[in-house]
């Protein structure tokens, strides 16, 4: 019998379906990106997102496309989350000149202007500063937009975290900080390399509202971000969300992953947040097995076309190397 | 048109005012140049003319502010940070040297940054190494940034105006003793640009290459020199990045005979790329080796005679291009 459900229920089931579509777009890309990486298509460090897309899908669907991101050099799922196309993403890979930097940025260096998408930064807590200018400019310039800025635990350790936490404060920005804890930078664990691990309790000494917040469930990290989206917008200041997530690969290709067991991994492997929404989903009798089939051969070919295109693109013209150094005035 | 007599000073100052108000997109930013009126008074009255949006003190976090100039800059202002000395900015050399000066190129020419930053250089007042280092001819190896530097007055009233019109990151030096510097300045202000080099005093003999701080001993050794019948080219770059070369060869052609000034070190330095592009362009010009007149490479000291003895001053130039002449 075909239950009638209501308009609510629906736009909710619509909702997860659509937090559910992206993570498996950020997962599958980076699978493809091991691959091609393994084939030696796509070189340079790359440091995967898997384990963590809860905290992109979750976060960048409270912004609107008139705020700011600003990302790390973990960022395909912050790129892909904030709609940057996932074929000019994966042109980038490429080193192709219709990747979304022209082949000048790879993997750690994702930007996209036209999105406000501020991305890649590869030196840890580099970006800090440069999302405190955004939200200074909108602020000087009586712009509602909000800025968000991505970054990992390790970045806590720094200067600059606290130089930029107490001036967002003092000057009342509005800067979303997200502090993407999975519990390592690179090999170093959290309690090896921080006096209090209590990030969220560290920021709120900062005099910002301050949450941490489950980041292997994705619907929780979206209303996280909703409430300190609405608190930002109610009244201008910053806020911080500490994200607890778990990275299930390894820091970087590179990286043999002798500083944590395997048991450690698998254990974090039982959270994983597509699987947590996909079952949650099921339990409420919002998903069914031809869904998910649907949603994952929409996202193969969404795939593979941008792996073709990106492939067959263009790459760079040498003559070209030295552009972009300085702007280019007619 | 009139003059007025003024200080190198009150002509930046004066060029700030300017600036902030012919565009609101303009503001200044940094330690003390609100309430205190900047620790070198460069922008005393400014917080009382436009408010402390816009002249806007800062905690001691130089790679904040300064990152927080960059963020501000890609999104529509035109900041002016300003860093007390260049010692203090390589608490900022980060955002700089990886935000500032590479955005543009990593994001395939998204991301322009017009950005000024401004800040004191260079020694004279026996404030010991922690204060007193040139270090802009480090800056001015990095791509993607221009490194300007006004030693006379209507540059200093000239030069902040082509630079907030520039759209990518300038880096603007001030060496602390011309600030006292006091003369006449035209008014309105000429315009000034930050393209090309400029000939302080022509003369057919020996090509003194100079900028900042150094210019005024450059060219008192330079009348020393004509006392001798010696007549120099005084060549002020005021543009570090990108060098002016065009100016400096032409001269080296003409006189035969180069003596590079600069305050930096020797090893390593801007000397020593102004003296490579020589031997590059003109070599079979020369009638001598190019001659250096550099700081002693030692970190600067406290001590009057030890910090004069350090410096490059006016007979040690005399003698260079004694030298160079033969
Ligand atoms: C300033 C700086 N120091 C060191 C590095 C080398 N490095 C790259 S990633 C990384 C770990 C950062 O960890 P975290 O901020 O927690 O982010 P995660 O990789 O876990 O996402 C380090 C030390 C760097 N890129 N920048």
């Amino acid at each position: 019998m075909n239950r009638r459900r209501s308009p609510a229920a629906s736009a909710k089931t619509k909702q997860r379906t659509e937090l559910l579509r992206q993570m498996v777009r950020i997962r599958r890309f980076e699978e493809r990106c091991v691959e091609l990486y393994s084939a030696a298509q796509i070189r340079g460090f790359m440091h995967l997102y898997i384990g963590e897309e809860a905290v992109a899908v979750g976060l960048l669907q409270t912004l609107s496309p008139d705020d700011a991101v600003v990302s790390t050099y973990r960022e395909h799922g912050h790129a892909l989350a904030r709609g940057v196309p996932m074929v000019s993403v994966m042109a980038e890979m490429f080193g192709r000149t219709t990747g979304c930097s022209r082949g000048r940025g790879g993997s750690m260096h994702l930007f996209d202007a036209s999105r406000r998408f501020y991305g890649g930064n590869a030196i840890v807590g580099g970006g800090l500063p440069i999302a405190l200018g955004l939200a200074l400019a909108d602020a000087m310039l009586s712009r509602p937009q909000v800025t968000a800025c991505l970054f990992g635990d390790g970045a806590v350790a720094e200067g600059e975290f606290h130089e930029c936490l107490n001036l967002a404060a003092l000057w009342r920005l509005p800067v979303l900080f997200c502090c993407e804890n999975n519990l390592y930078a690179m090999g170093t664990a959290l309690a090896r390399a921080q006096a209090e691990t209590d990030l969220a309790l560290r920021a709120s000494s900062y005099g910002m509202p301050s949450w941490a917040v489950d980041g292997m469930d994705v619907e929780a990290v979206a209303a996280a971000g909703n409430r300190a989206v609405e608190t930002m917008r109610a009244s201008p200041g910053p806020c911080f969300l500490e994200l607890r997530t778990y990275r299930f690969r390894a820091h970087s290709m590179y990286d043999a992953e002798r500083y944590r067991d395997k048991t450690e991994v698998e254990h974090w492997k039982q959270f994983d947040p597509i699987d947590k929404l996909t079952a949650r989903m099921y339990d409420d009798g919002e998903l069914a097995d031809e869904a998910v089939k649907k949603l994952e051969s929409e996202v193969d070919s969404e795939l593979d076309d941008a792996v073709s295109e990106a492939q067959a693109g263009p790459l760079e013209p040498v003559e070209d190397l030295t552009r972009f150094v300085y702007t280019e005035r007619p | 048109m009139t003059t007025t007599h003024t200080t190198y000073r009150e002509a930046i100052r004066e060029a700030l005012r300017e600036a902030l108000r012919d565009d609101e997109r303009v503001f200044l930013m940094g330690e003390d140049v609100g309430r205190y009126g900047g620790c070198f008074a460069v922008s005393l009255g400014l917080l009382e003319e436009f408010g402390p949006e816009r002249i806007r003190d800062t905690p001691l976090s130089e790679s904040a502010f300064v990152g927080a100039g960059i963020g501000a800059a890609l999104a529509g202002m035109r900041p002016i940070v300003e860093i007390m000395t260049v010692n203090f900015s390589l608490l900022a050399l980060d955002q700089i040297l990886n935000n500032a000066a590479t955005l543009l190129h990593m994001s395939g020419g998204q991301l322009g940054v017009p950005l000024v930053i401004r800040m004191t250089t260079g020694a004279g007042r026996q404030l010991a190494a922690q204060h007193s280092h040139s270090l802009e001819g480090w800056y001015a190896h990095i791509p993607g940034l221009r490194i300007i530097a006004p030693a006379t007055l209507p540059d200093a009233r000239g030069m902040l105006r082509p630079a907030l019109e520039c759209p990518d990151p300038v880096l603007m030096f001030e060496h602390g003793s011309l600030y006292n510097a006091a003369g006449e300045l035209d008014e309105p202000a000429e315009p000034v640009d930050i393209d090309t080099a400029a000939i302080r005093r022509s003369g057919d003999d020996v090509s003194l290459i100079t900028y900042g701080g150094t210019l005024p001993t450059t060219l008192t050794a330079a009348e020393q020199l004509a006392a001798n019948n010696i007549q120099a080219d005084v060549i002020d770059l005021r543009t570090l990045r990108p060098l002016d070369e065009t100016t400096i060869v032409d001269s080296v052609r003409r006189t035969n005979h180069a003596v590079v000034i600069d305050e930096g070190w020797r090893s390593g330095s801007l000397s020593a790329e102004i003296t490579a592009r020589i031997t590059e362009h003109a070599f079979y010009d020369l009638d001598a080796p190019v001659q250096r007149v550099c700081t002693a490479e030692v970190p600067m000291p406290y001590a009057k005679h030890l910090e004069d003895a350090a410096l490059p001053q006016a007979d040690d130039v005399v003698a260079a291009a004694q030298r160079a002449v033969g």
